[in-house]
């Protein structure tokens, strides 16, 4: 897999760890949310940057709390027709305003790019295939939106009013 | 009516783009048919039995003449000469090529019209009382709603991959000819004691194998809160509607499930953190939008109208007709004309390019250059000067446009079947085809007043049976077709689900049972009083007993 940035690849610095493995020692680890809550009192303190892996039935309101321990949340598109993590990602961003990478994983296509982008994704895993020109065509197909997003773009509403 | 301005324009000419750009990668196989499927789904391109379908969006069921005449063309150049309107005022094509479809989506383009979202699992097109801005009780017109909805809900990026298709109707006035009660949200236009507008929201309706009235969740949500709160349910649903159980993904179900005041508390406290916010309809906003649906500038009334009631008196067929096909007009010396699409022996909906024509040449000489579809299937004239309804119903006539049946027995919806849908079990438009050879007798339908026969070729429910007054519903047993019958349904603002009436009927014993059932209901009415009443009068009883005999 590859990881797309900014319509460019980009080093993965991250070690998914599956399950409940220990990812003590590791760099970067990502972890999924049960290993989150079985080790959290030993992770809360390592001293590595933190991922979350989170499965489309996980919402990040399971950790509001400990957000800010996390440099990266993965989102999963287990299925194309599973949009679940599309309110996850606006809510992590508008709603507990986090900061850090908020990643797509599974089945991530460029005809979701734009919807993911304006949903606050800013990373995203793709096959080693990826036609990079094609991506960033599809992330300016569009330009005109209806409603406000997670990210910076204008909208219909207030361009009509400026 | 509405008119695109800058930004509307450029947002469809790039979905023409993007959709172009998909079927090219499709055709040079790049793009597998199951990857293909989830994209042209999202732009009303269905593969049925024979062909694909093409869906294309009438926004809350009103166009323009010269959007009419382009429809007529399309049909005419990529199609076999027709279209068929359908139960969300959409317009439907059967027959178009895959290469062609890109440059169908151009020629739409042109005339401000497109089919973004007619299908897949997403916010569908948003319906509306087809009397809408004539009605005369109207509080204010739906359409303006149905248009700051159809802006917002337009590639939205969080609801754009939602458990099921979702679909939103608003409604204006007391009578509810938008059937809110059986959709996933129903806005009824309310006004409160301190004379501020605003909606009751209704949520969680539905047809299908598992149909609900939806309840109401809201009795009043003040207007500049629409959007705000809409993305409030939206997001409930998108997060925990079910996804596992393609029968079981609608809201209804998660309404249901979660019962109706724990789901409500799920939307008001979605909604308290976004109440208020960027999605709070400005003023202004509301009043551009306001301003294209503005009352045309009608003529004063210029007496004629003496010549319309003489015509009346010397002509039977103008006279029935005028019965069952026009309504008065909020504004005194007009009238609203219904042209049905449900000639005898024809399929409910179809009209030929050539009536197309017709109709939008009526429009643009005589009702404000204006038509609409109607949730039933049939086109509306709605701004008709009295002394200028003959001239309307003889160009009509010519047209074969002017069957006299709105509202009666011979006025049904009906899904397409299996003569096209591949969902299908049983053949739905044959059905309506007997049923109305049967009371082809004008007499007789007049005579048996209002009742709205409604069939589905399967459990889908796309020909509305859960809510017709009569019922039909198409059942596969063994190869075989049967029909299973329900009375007493509504989608109206008396809503309700129709009864099963006892054991299925095969295909050439239905259309009988159908007259058995309207012979019991004129032997048993009272005082003029319709089907249903009749029906909730008496209950199963005497149906049965026709029908089955004693035993």
């Amino acid at each position: 897999m590859a990881l797309l940035k900014a319509h460019e690849l980009t080093a993965d610095p991250w070690t998914v760890i599956d399950g409940t493995g220990d990812p003590s020692g590791v760099d970067h680890p990502l972890i999924t949310l049960e290993s989150w809550v079985l080790h959290s009192d030993k992770l809360g303190c390592v001293n590595t940057p933190l991922g979350i892996f989170l499965k489309s039935h996980q919402s990040p309101v399971e950790l509001v709390d400990d957000l800010d321990r996390f440099s990266v949340i993965a989102l999963d598109f287990p299925k194309l027709s599973d949009g679940r993590a599309f309110s996850y990602a606006r809510l992590l961003r508008q709603r507990y305003g986090f900061q850090g990478e908020v990643r797509a994983v599974g089945e991530v296509r460029r005809d979701q790019y734009l919807f993911m982008l304006r949903c606050g994704f800013n990373t995203f895993e793709v096959g080693d295939d990826v036609d990079l020109a094609g991506w960033a065509d599809a992330a300016t197909e569009v330009s005109v939106f209806y409603q406000p997003g997670s990210d910076d773009s204008s909208w219909a509403f207030r361009c009509r009013r400026s | 009516m509405y008119r695109y301005d800058e930004f509307d324009r450029a947002l469809v000419l790039e979905r023409v783009e993007q959709f172009r750009g998909q079927v090219a990668r499709r055709l040079s196989g790049e793009l597998e048919e199951e990857e293909f499927k989830a994209l042209r789904l999202r732009n009303g391109l269905y593969l049925q039995l024979h062909a694909y379908m093409l869906r294309v969006a009438i926004p809350y069921g009103t166009l323009s003449s010269q959007q009419m005449r382009k429809l007529a063309h399309i049909a005419r150049v990529y199609d076999r000469d027709y279209g068929h309107f359908t139960t969300r005022q959409n317009i439907q094509y059967n027959w178009p090529k895959l290469v062609d479809v890109p440059d169908i989506l151009a020629e739409l383009a042109e005339v401000e019209m497109h089919a973004i979202q007619t299908s897949g699992n997403c916010i569908r097109n948003v319906t509306a009382d087809h009397f809408a801005g004539v009605a005369a009780d109207e509080i204010e017109d739906p359409r303006v709603y149905a248009e700051i909805v159809r802006q917002w809900s337009t590639l939205h990026p969080e609801f754009s991959f939602l458990p099921r298709k979702f679909k939103i109707a608003v409604n204006g006035t007391a009578q509810d000819r938008a059937a809110l009660r059986v959709h996933d949200i129903g806005l009824q236009i309310r006004r409160n004691s301190a004379g501020k507008i605003g909606f009751e929201v209704m949520v969680g309706g539905g047809q299908g194998r598992t149909p609900y009235i939806a309840p109401t969740i809201r009795e009043f949500l003040p207007k500049q809160h629409l959007l705000s709160y809409l993305e409030a349910i939206l997001r409930v649903y998108n997060q925990l509607g079910r996804r596992d159980n393609l029968y079981k993904a609608r809201i209804k179900i998660l309404v249901a499930s979660t019962g109706v005041e724990n789901f409500t508390k799920l939307v008001e406290e979605e909604w308290a953190e976004i109440k208020g916010g960027e999605l709070t309809l400005p003023e202004d906003e509301h009043r551009r939008i306001l301003d294209y649906f503005s009352p045309p500038q009608y003529q004063d009334s210029n007496g004629a109208s003496k010549t319309f009631e003489t015509h009346k008196t010397w002509n039977l067929d103008f006279s029935r007709w005028c019965k069952t096909n026009v309504v008065s007009h909020k504004r005194p010396g007009f009238s609203i004309i219904t042209i049905s699409l449900k000639p005898i022996g024809s399929a409910p909906g179809d009209a030929s390019a050539d009536q197309m024509d017709v109709i939008a040449g009526l429009a643009e000489k005589f009702s404000h250059d204006e038509i609409r579809v109607t949730h039933e299937q049939n086109l509306v004239l709605a701004h008709v000067c009295q002394s200028d309804i003959y001239e309307v119903w003889e160009a009509l006539e010519n047209a074969a446009l002017s069957t006299p049946n709105i509202g009666l027995i011979s006025d049904m919806i009906t899904c397409p079947g299996l003569d096209y849908c591949n969902l299908a079990n049983a053949r739905s438009i044959p059905v309506a085809q007997n049923i109305a050879k049967k009371f082809e007798d004008l007499d007789r339908q007049h005579d048996i007043g209002e009742l709205k026969i409604k069939i589905s070729g399967c459990i889908n429910a796309c020909g509305h049976h859960h809510v017709g007054h009569i019922g039909i519903l198409g059942v596969d047993k063994r190869g075989e077709e049967f029909y299973q019958i329900t009375l007493g349904g509504s989608g109206a603002e008396d809503a309700a689900l129709g009864d099963i009436v006892g054991r299925a009927f095969g295909y050439d014993e239905v259309t009988g049972a159908i007259e058995t059932i309207v012979d019991t209901y004129v032997t048993e009415r009272r005082n003029g009083e319709r089907f249903l009443d009749t029906y909730r009068r008496v209950g199963l009883g005497p149906f049965k007993e026709a029908l089955y005999g004693t035993a």
